[in-house]
C-alpha cells in the first residue's frame, strides 16, 4: 500500500520521517476501519430493524456491563499504543546529536534568514549537507512564525524573545520546501524558503564561495552585502561622519598618515592589509581597535569590499 | 412517584393561547421572560449569523479556487477568514444548541415552567446582541486580521479593530456565562417531582456539562482578553516581548478557555443526539449512566489538555508528553457514547424520519472527526500536521460538522413543538444527503492537503495543491445547496396550518406531553414523572399532565 502513503504524504527526506509515516498510516487504517465498522453497524441496524408497524415493541435493554467494559477497554489499549508510538518519535526528534552543524534561523515578516557557523548568511535558501545532523536555532524578530518542512515532517515555532530548536538529518540530496506555518499577516503565505540538501562536494563549494545567489552577485553588491552583514558598518560610515573608524567616503586613492608617521595611499593592497592585519598600519587619530578578519572573509568578498570602497565617492 | 405532588396546577389554563400568540406584538417579544421565546430569538439570531459566517466561508473557498489572487487581496482574505472564524465560534456554534435549542427545551424536558432566572436569561440575549453588534462594528474600524485566536504579539501590534473585536468576544462570554449559570440552577432546582438525576433526559446532562465549562472556563477567556486590551491600549507588557512580556503565555491562557470551549460546542450536539436516537429507535437508551457520566468526564478532562495546541511552540518534552497522554483519554468517553448510540438502535424499531437521518449523519461525521483527533493528540504526527489543513479539517468535523448536524437534527426534531407545524418530509432526505455529501466533499480533501503539507491561513499556495482545493470549493457549493434546501422546506411549513400533534414522533420525554406549540406556562399544571425518559415498555403507566384530579 505504498501508493496510498505516497498519495497522502510528501516524500520523506529526513531520518525520522519514516517513524512519523508509520504511525500516520497506522492511524489512517484505524480511522478507515472504524468509520466503516460504525457505518456498517448503523447500516445493518437500519436494514434489519427498520420500523414496519407503529405497534412494534422493542426489548428494554438498559445496559450490558460486560459489553461496555469491552468497548471502553479496546479503545483504551489502542490509544495508549498510539500515545507511546507518537511519544517515541517525538523523543527521537528531541535532542540533537553533539556533532550537529548549528545554524541560526531567524524569521521576520516575511523572510527566513540563516546564519552558518562560519558567519555566512543566506536569505530564504538554507544549505545543509546530506547525511549530517543539522541543528536549527530558531527565533523571530517580530511576531511568531513557524518553520515547517513537510518533507522532514518537522515544524517548530520561531518566537520573539526566546530560542527554540529543531534538528534533522537529511537523507537525500535535493530541494525541500519550507513554509511558515504560524499566521503572521499579509505575507504569511509567501514566507517560503527552500532547503538545499547538498552532496558533501556541493556543500564544500557553498561554504567556500557562498550560495549561487552570492556567486552570481556583482562584486560591488557583494561588497555592500559584506559591509552590512559583517559588522564593518558599525565602525565605518559611508557619509563622512567619523565613527570608531574612519569613514569610507572618498578615501579611495587618498593618502593617509599612519601612527608610525609614514604615508600610505589607499589602494587595493592597502585595503586588503587593513582588513587582514589591521594593526600593521593604524590611521592617525584612531585607536587600534579594528578586529582582524583573517579567515572570516572569502577571497571574493575581499575583492567585493575593495570595489565597494572604490565606489564611495 | 407519590400522588400528592401532582395537584398544583392552574385550573384555567385552557384559556391560554400558545406561547407564539400570547401576548402579541414585537414589544412583547423584546421584553418577554418566556424561555421559549428567548430560545427562538436566539435561534433566529444564530441562524442569521450562520448565514453571514457561511457566506464568508464560501468567499474563502472561492478565493482558494486558484493558487494566486482570485477574487480578493491578501488583506481582505485575512479579514474574511477572521470574521468567518469569530462569527462561527462566538456567535453561532457556542450559543447555537445551548442558548437556542437548550433554552427552548430544557425547562420542557424538566417539566418546569421556565428557567430558574428568566430575567438573567433575557439579559443574556441582550448581552449577546450587544456583543454581536460590537463584533460587526469592527468592519467599520478597518477590520480585524488576527484570526479568531488573536495570537500575540501579532494581535497586539497589527492595526484595525482588534480591540473592539476582543471586547466583543469578552462581552459574548458574559452571555454564555449567564446561560450556564441559569442552566445549572434550573437543573438543580426545577426538575419535576419524581425526576431524580438519573431520570433526567440525557439532554439535560449534556447541558449541565456544557454549563459547567461555560461557567468555569469563560472567565479565563475574559481575563485573557482584557489583558490583551490592556497591552494594546495602555502598553502594559504582558504578552509582547518588546514590552517584556511572553507571547506563549497568551497561548496557554487562550487555550485554557478555548480547548474546553471545543466541548461547549460538541457536548450540546451529543445531548441532542441522545434524545433523538431512542425516540426514532423506539427503544430505551443503552447505557444511560455511561452516556451521562461520559459527558461530565469530557467536560472535566477538557480542562486538562489545553496545551496540546502548543506541541511545536517550544514546550518541554515532559509537558508535551503529559498533555498528549491526557488528551488520549478524551477518546474513551467519546467512543463509549458512539457505541452506546449504536447499541440503542440495535434491535430497535427504527424509523428514518428527518431528525434521525441527520442524527445518523452526525454519528458518521463524529466518527471521522474523533478518530482524526488521534493524529493530533499523538506527538510525532502532530508536529507534521499542526497548523496545516489537516487541523482545519479535523476541527471542522468535530466542531462545525457535528454542531451543524446536531443543530439540524434538533431543529427538525423540535420544529413541530416550537412552531406547531410539520414540514415536508419529502425533501428532508435529499437535503440531508446534500449536506452530508457537501460537507465531506469540502473537508475530506483538506485532510489530504494538510498531510501533504499545505499550511492553514494561506492566501497564496503552491500550484501542486490546486486540485484538492478545487474539490473542496465545489464541495462547499453542494453543502450550501443542501442547507438552502433545508431552509426552504422548513420555512415553507409556515404557510401551512398549525397541525402538529403534541407528540408527532412518539417521544417519551415531558416536552411531548404538552401541546404543540406549548402554552406560555408550558404545562397545564405541574407534570409529574411517571416513567423514565426513554421507557418504551409495553403498557407503560399512564403519563402526562395532571390537572386537578379531585
Ligand atoms: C570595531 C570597529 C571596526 C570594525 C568592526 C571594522 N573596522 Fe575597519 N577600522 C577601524 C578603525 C578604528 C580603523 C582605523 C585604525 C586602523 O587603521 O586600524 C579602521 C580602519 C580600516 C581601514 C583603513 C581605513 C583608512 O581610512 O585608512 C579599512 C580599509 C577598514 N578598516 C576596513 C574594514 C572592513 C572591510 C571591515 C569589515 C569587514 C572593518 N574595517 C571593520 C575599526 C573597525
Ligand atoms: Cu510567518
Amino acid at each position: 500500500m505504498n501508493w496510498f502513503r505516497d498519495y497522502l504524504l510528501p516524500r520523506g527526506g529526513a531520518t525520522h520521517a519514516g517513524d512519523v509515516d508509520g504511525l500516520f498510516m497506522f492511524i489512517i487504517y484505524l480511522t478507515i476501519f472504524f468509520f466503516f465498522f460504525n457505518g456498517a453497524l448503523i447500516f445493518y441496524a437500519v436494514k434489519r430493524w427498520r420500523r414496519r408497524s407503529d405497534r412494534e415493541v422493542t426489548p428494554h435493554i438498559t445496559h450490558d456491563t460486560r459489553l461496555e467494559l469491552i468497548w471502553s477497554f479496546i479503545p483504551l489499549v489502542v490509544v495508549m499504543l498510539v500515545f507511546f508510538w507518537g511519544f517515541k518519535g517525538y523523543v527521537r526528534a528531541w535532542v540533537a546529536p553533539n556533532d550537529s552543524i548549528e545554524i541560526v534561523a531567524t524569521g521576520k515578516k516575511w523572510v527566513w534568514q540563516f546564519e552558518y557557523p562560519d558567519g555566512t548568511r543566506t536569505l530564504n535558501d538554507l544549505h545543509v549537507p546530506v547525511n549530517k545532523p543539522v541543528k536549527l536555532v530558531l527565533h523571530s524578530e517580530d511576531v511568531i512564525h513557524s518553520f515547517y518542512v513537510p518533507g522532514f515532517r518537522l515544524k517548530r515555532d520561531a518566537i520573539p524573545g526566546r530560542y527554540t530548536e529543531l534538528w534533522f538529518t537529511a537523507t537525500e540530496p535535493g530541494v525541500q520546501q519550507v513554509f511558515c506555518a504560524e499566521y503572521c499577516g499579509k505575507g504569511h503565505s509567501d514566507m517560503l524558503a527552500r532547503i538545499f540538501v547538498d552532496t558533501p562536494e556541493q556543500y564544500e563549494t557553498f561554504l567556500r564561495e557562498g550560495d549561487e545567489q552570492v556567486r552570481k552577485m556583482p562584486l560591488k553588491d557583494l561588497g555592500q552585502l559584506v559591509y552590512e552583514n559583517k559588522g564593518c558598518a558599525t565602525c565605518h560610515s559611508l557619509d563622512g561622519t567619523r565613527g570608531q573608524g574612519p569613514s569610507w567616503k572618498g578615501i579611495w586613492g587618498k593618502v593617509h598618515t599612519g601612527t608610525d608617521g609614514k604615508q600610505y595611499t589607499v589602494d587595493a593592497n592597502y585595503i586588503r592589509q587593513s582588513i587582514l592585519q589591521p594593526q600593521a598600519v593604524v590611521v592617525q587619530g584612531f585607536e587600534p581597535i579594528m578586529p582582524t578578519f583573517q579567515g572570516l572573509l572569502r577571497e571574493r568578498e575581499i575583492s567585493g569590499l575593495i570595489e565597494f570602497i572604490k565606489s564611495q565617492e | 412517584m407519590s400522588e400528592a405532588i401532582t395537584h398544583n396546577g392552574i385550573g384555567h389554563a385552557a384559556h391560554h393561547a400558545d406561547y407564539l400568540e400570547d401576548p402579541k406584538g414585537l414589544w412583547s417579544w423584546l421584553t418577554t421572560l418566556d424561555h421559549k421565546r428567548i430560545g427562538l430569538m436566539y435561534l433566529w439570531s444564530v441562524l442569521t449569523f450562520f448565514l453571514a459566517g457561511g457566506i464568508f466561508a464560501l468567499l474563502i473557498r472561492l478565493e482558494l479556487l486558484t493558487p494566486k489572487q482570485t477574487i480578493m487581496t491578501a488583506e481582505q482574505y485575512n479579514r474574511v477568514f477572521t470574521l468567518h472564524g469569530t462569527i462561527m465560534v462566538f456567535l453561532v456554534i457556542i450559543p447555537a444548541i445551548p442558548a437556542a435549542l437548550g433554552n427552548f427545551v430544557l425547562p420542557l424536558l424538566l417539566g418546569a415552567k421556565d428557567v430558574a432566572f428568566p430575567r438573567l436569561n433575557l439579559a443574556s440575549l441582550y448581552v449577546y446582541w450587544t456583543g454581536a453588534l460590537m463584533a460587526l462594528s469592527t468592519l467599520l474600524l478597518g477590520g480585524v486580521d488576527t484570526g479568531w485566536t488573536f495570537y500575540t504579539p501579532y494581535s497586539t501590534t497589527t492595526g484595525g479593530g482588534v480591540t473592539m473585536m476582543v471586547l466583543a468576544a469578552f462581552t459574548l462570554g458574559f452571555s454564555s456565562i449567564f446561560t450556564g449559570v441559569n442552566f445549572i440552577t434550573t437543573i438543580h432546582k426545577l426538575r419535576a417531582p419524581g425526576m431524580g438525576w438519573f431520570e433526567m433526559p440525557l439532554f439535560c446532562w449534556g447541558m449541565y456539562s456544557t454549563a459547567l465549562i461555560q461557567v468555569l472556563a469563560t472567565p479565563v477567556l475574559g481575563i485573557t482578553l482584557l489583558l490583551l486590551v490592556m497591552e494594546r491600549v495602555l502598553g502594559v507588557g504582558i504578552f509582547d516581548p518588546q514590552l517584556g512580556g511572553d507571547p506563549v503565555l497568551f497561548q496557554h491562557f487562550f487555550w485554557f478557555y478555548s480547548h474546553p470551549a471545543v466541548y461547549i460546542m460538541i457536548l450540546p450536539g451529543m445531548a441532542v443526539i441522545s434524545e433523538i436516537i431512542p425516540t426514532f429507535s423506539k427503544k430505551t437508551i443503552f447505557g444511560y449512566k455511561a452516556i451521562a457520566f461520559s459527558s461530565v468526564a469530557i467536560a472535566l478532562l477538557g480542562f486538562l489538555v489545553w496545551a496540546h495546541h502548543m506541541f511545536v511552540a517550544g514546550m518541554s518534552l515532559f509537558a508535551g508528553a503529559i498533555f498528549s497522554f491526557l488528551t488520549f483519554f478524551i477518546a474513551i468517553p467519546s467512543a463509549i457514547k458512539v457505541f452506546n448510540w449504536i447499541a440503542t438502535m440495535w434491535r430497535g424499531s427504527i424509523s428514518l424520519e428527518a431528525p434521525m437521518l441527520y442524527a445518523m449523519a452526525f454519528l458518521l461525521i463524529f466518527t471521522i472527526g474523533g478518530l482524526t483527533g488521534l493524529f493530533l493528540a499523538a506527538l510525532s504526527t502532530d508536529v507534521h500536521l499542526h497548523d496545516t489543513y489537516f487541523v482545519v479539517s479535523h476541527f471542522h468535523y468535530v466542531m462545525a460538522g457535528t454542531s451543524l448536524f446536531a443543530l439540524l437534527a434538533g431543529i427538525h426534531y423540535w420544529w413541530p413543538k416550537m412552531f406547531g407545524r410539520m414540514y415536508s418530509n419529502k425533501l428532508a432526505p435529499l437535503a440531508c444527503a446534500l449536506v452530508f455529501i457537501g460537507f465531506n466533499a469540502t473537508f475530506l480533501p483538506q485532510f489530504v492537503l494538510g498531510s501533504r503539507g499545505m499550511p492553514r491561513r494561506y492566501y497564496n499556495y503552491l500550484p501542486q495543491f490546486q486540485d484538492l482545493h478545487v474539490a473542496s470549493t465545489v464541495g462547499s457549493w453542494i453543502l450550501a445547496a443542501g442547507l438552502f434546501l433545508a431552509a426552504a422546506y422548513l420555512l415553507a411549513s409556515f404557510r401551512g396550518p398549525k397541525n402538529a400533534p403534541a407528540n408527532p414522533w412518539g417521544g417519551r420525554t415531558l416536552e411531548w406531553e404538552t401541546t404543540s406549540p406549548p402554552t406560555t406556562h408550558n404545562f397545564e399544571g405541574q407534570p409529574v414523572l411517571q416513567h423514565g425518559p426513554y421507557d418504551y415498555r409495553a403498557n407503560p403507566a399512564p403519563v402526562g399532565v395532571h390537572e386537578h384530579s379531585h
